[in-house]
């Protein structure tokens, strides 16, 4: 019941009375002219690259532990590696609270998986298929979750390396490298792994990874020197702790033009 | 009116904590013609026995193809039986679509159980009139299900239903512990064997009125049939090689010497809602 | 007869020879009083037992009969006690479900066709009754355990799950529209307060209880599962015992083929609610094989 008597006898609905006779004039909330809706238009904290190959035994993966506020090292033991199930683990950069949404998301699908107790599970292939699903939905809804995902797993005798991004672009190789990583440590990867996707063994796979993780926090000034590796076998999944890269600086002594230095 | 006080609707327990109306309307299963499901370590198989209102009538449809590793075939209100296999359509699509996987098909038997169970526990509703068989293959292998009205699933090795659907049990629980081992020729054979039981008297299983469904590689008899065996459906002329298979009655593996398994077991009939 | 705490107590019902129904209650405030329940017709069904049958009172799960039962709420109890025994063990260290699965047919696949139910990572339930019912309430259950963690960002208590399939069962016994669920359901689990288990009724009330049973079976289960020094017990121990008075309550009932189905959550199992293990179920059913003949 409407106890303003003012309105009694009145229509009620702006539907009724478009230009607001009584009591002002007020536009109804979402008509043609109000704001529209601002959906996410960049990412606030951010992860940086990541990195994943396949070998001998399924996938190796690796992503450093930093998230960045902006050019700011703001966090610095953030896991980026997130297992799914006993087959599959996703990496992720780009914006760390639409990963931990996702993380979420996967974590519910696992969990009703589990719950089926049907000896059916969500292998990596199927993983992919989901995420893909959802971040195509998301980015036609022009309301995007701003992370480009790696999506490793060994299941059934086969390994799965995938990617998916912000847009719902998919693609699978035997390299994938994320954000600067694209750049800097793709063709270092390509060049370590095609061909060999069959013999490299784990010590292998892990220089290699170590290798352009390094290369990667001499370039990228959003990593951070420490950083996870998981890998995905017939065993199932390990994460391992974090490393710290031995990184060295003193060349940067020699380098002349740049800064303060004139000789 | 009514048989007795508590079977006007569904929301009523008896006294005995029975449901009648649901125990009616698996009475309206077994108005349906039989159906007849086996499973093999590597094949599951339907065989359904098709009526015909008349000479000038078509014979009705009792399988349906869900999707390529799930079909079902179907006793009681076929109706009924579209709607169903319409929504376990939906259901095998959304999975392809959400996770590239062919559905569970338990987890698919299962979700028509579960809107049917609804149907047993609503006012204004009525159960399912309808039981199905469904086969299919996925990650575990070849399986076979009942559902039934009531809103219960069930995996059997073999299960009839239907009219006469009994005497079609009797058989199958006769012979069930070889069929793990069968070659879907035999499979077929036993199946066809086991439906032939729910026939009226001066009947006999034809090209016109016998369907089967398979899932699983490819038969001797099949052409053209991609390796991981999609569900299909014989029915007309490509039966015909199935059923010569058949050993005449009289002479099935010396079973004439026993008098024929009584008449659909009068007391087996005898519904109850399963716990 | 029937004693509600606080409330009319029915004394008497008595069938006057004239063919009236009457029962005797006690109102606390009032005093004895006599009510009359029905005429006539139950001078014809006499042999017909208690208020229930034939007054009226019993159709609907909205009706009260004159001395404050709800019959279809009772009936729907009835549904529970014609299903297999369920038990359920809550030790030092976990919790064990026990199910008497009934075979209906010898062409059911073994082993498939659960009784028991995963709700959560780390809860199980259990069900005596329909089947059907069984299984619409573990979806709800489940929904509860996702909504929980959608809220609060970590694993549902037992008790919390309880609470609201609880009230689930309660909105099942306030309308004609619908009927009250035919099942009793033990929920078992270990959460961050340790190893829970709960029975929930079709009335929708639930307790909590070191050592539970529902079913056909559950007198002798509970008098069995009195005997037990539940809370010494360990995980492993208690699913020998479990299968020990499945195999008792079974053979008690004289009834035909059934197939044990156990599930367990421990620090074994990691914490999950997992079916028991092949190997120590068949174990399980070896002692509970042995110990039958010693009892006899």
């Amino acid at each position: 019941m409407d106890h303003f008597p003012t309105n009694w006898g009145r229509p009620r609905n702006d539907a009724f009375d478009a230009y607001g006779t009584y009591p002002i004039h007020q536009r109804p909330v979402n008509d043609t002219f109000t704001d529209g809706v601002q959906r996410t238009q960049h990412p606030i904290v951010t992860g940086t690259s990541v990195l994943a190959i396949k070998y001998k035994d399924g996938i190796m993966m690796a992503a450093d532990n930093l998230a960045s506020y902006g050019s700011l090292a703001r966090f610095k033991d953030v896991q980026r590696l997130h297992p799914v199930g006993d087959h599959t683990v996703i990496g992720a950069g780009g914006d760390m609270s639409d990963f931990q949404y996702i993380q979420r998301l996967l974590d519910e699908l696992v969990t009703d998986e589990f719950a089926a107790q049907d000896g059916h599970t969500l292998g990596p292939v199927e993983i992919h298929e989901y995420l893909s699903q959802v971040m195509y939905a998301r980015r036609s809804k022009i309301d995007p979750l701003w992370n480009s995902l790696v999506i490793g797993g060994f299941k059934n005798g086969k390994s799965f390396l995938s990617y998916v991004d912000l847009l719902g672009t998919t693609y699978t190789a035997s390299t994938i490298a994320t954000g600067y990583g694209a750049y800097i440590a793709q063709p270092l990867l390509r060049t370590a792994v095609e061909g060999f996707e069959e013999t490299l063994t784990e010590e292998q796979a892990f220089k290699i990874l170590e290798n352009s993780m390094r290369v990667l926090f001499y370039r990228d000034a959003r990593s951070i020197n420490k950083y996870q590796t998981a890998t995905i076998t017939e065993k199932g999944v390990t994460i391992s702790e974090s490393r710290h890269l031995e990184t060295s600086w003193s060349f940067a002594e020699g380098i002349r033009g740049y800064g303060p230095q004139t000789q | 009116m009514f048989r007795n006080t508590y079977d006007s609707d569904n929301t009523v327990f008896s006294p005995q904590g029975r449901l009648h109306q649901v125990e009616y309307a698996l009475e309206a299963v077994k108005q349906g013609s039989a159906a007849v499901g086996l499973r093999s370590k590597t094949h599951s198989i339907l065989l359904a026995l098709k009526r015909s209102t008349g000479e000038l009538a078509s014979y009705q449809q009792k399988m349906f193809r869900i999707d390529d590793h799930v079909g079902i075939a179907i006793a009681g209100l076929t109706s009924d039986a579209r709607v169903l296999s319409n929504f376990m359509r939906q259901q095998a699509m959304s999975s392809r679509m959400l996770f590239n996987r062919p559905v569970p098909v338990n987890r698919l038997v299962s979700s028509i159980a579960d809107k049917a169970q609804v149907n047993t526990q609503e006012y204004g509703r009525r159960p399912y009139g309808v039981g199905f068989l469904v086969i299919g293959q996925d990650q575990t292998g070849p399986h076979l299900y009942e559902f039934s009205p009531s809103g219960n699933s069930y995996e059997y090795y073999a299960m009839s239903i239907g009219a006469r659907s009994q005497s079609a049990r009797t058989y199958l629980e006769k012979y069930y512990e070889e069929f793990a081992d069968c070659s879907l020729e035999k499979l077929i054979q036993h199946g066809l064997h086991a439906l032939r039981e729910t026939l009226q008297q001066d009947k006999e299983l034809t090209i016109h009125n016998t369907s089967i469904g398979i899932v699983g590689p490819s038969s001797e008899h099949e052409t053209g049939i991609a390796p991981v065996g999609p569900f299909r459906i014989l029915e007309g002329e490509k039966v015909q090689v199935f059923l010569s298979s058949m050993i005449p009655k009289a002479t099935a593996e010396g079973e004439a010497a026993q008098p024929p398994p009584p008449a659909a077991a009068a007391g087996d009939q005898d519904v109850q809602m399963a716990e | 007869m029937v004693v509600e705490n606080g409330g009319p107590i029915l004394v008497a019902v008595v069938v006057h020879d004239r063919g009236i129904m009457y029962s005797y209650v006690f109102f606390p405030r009032l005093g004895l009083t006599r009510l009359e329940v029905a005429r006539r017709w139950f001078s014809i069904n006499s042999t017909l037992t208690m208020t229930s049958i034939g007054t009226g009172y019993d159709l609907s799960a909205s009706t009260y009969s004159p001395d404050g039962r709800i019959f279809q709420v009772e009936y729907a109890n009835k549904a529970v006690e014609n299903s297999g025994t369920a038990i359920g063990l809550r030790v030092k260290d976990g919790v064990v479900l026990a199910v008497e699965k009934l075979v209906h047919s010898k062409l059911l696949v073994p082993g498939v066709n659960r009784r028991i139910h995963t709700v959560d990572k780390h809860i199980g339930l259990a069900s005596a009754g329909l089947l059907a019912d069984s299984r619409h309430l573990a979806n709800r259950a489940r929904d509860e355990a996702v909504n929980y963690r959608d809220l609060l960002h970590s694993p549902p208590t037992l008790k919390s799950v309880a609470e609201r399939v609880g009230l689930y069962l309660q909105a099942y016994t306030l309308y004609s529209s619908v009927r009250p669920f035919g099942v009793s359901t033990i929920l078992a689990g270990v959460d961050k307060t340790g190893p829970q288990l709960y029975v929930l009724e079709p009335s929708g009330v639930f307790f909590g209880y070191h050592g539970a049973a529902v079913g056909k079976g559950r007198q002798l289960a509970k008098t069995e599962l009195e005997k037990l020094n539940l809370a010494e017990l360990t995980t492993r121990e208690a699913v020998m015992e479990a299968a020990k008075i499945i195999y008792l309550v079974h053979e008690d009932a004289n009834e035909k083929e059934f197939e044990l189905e156990m599930s367990w959550i421990g620090d074994e199992t990691k914490g999950l609610h997992v079916p028991v293990p092949k190997d120590l179920l068949e174990e399980a059913e070896r002692q509970a094989k042995a110990a039958l003949e010693n009892f006899d």
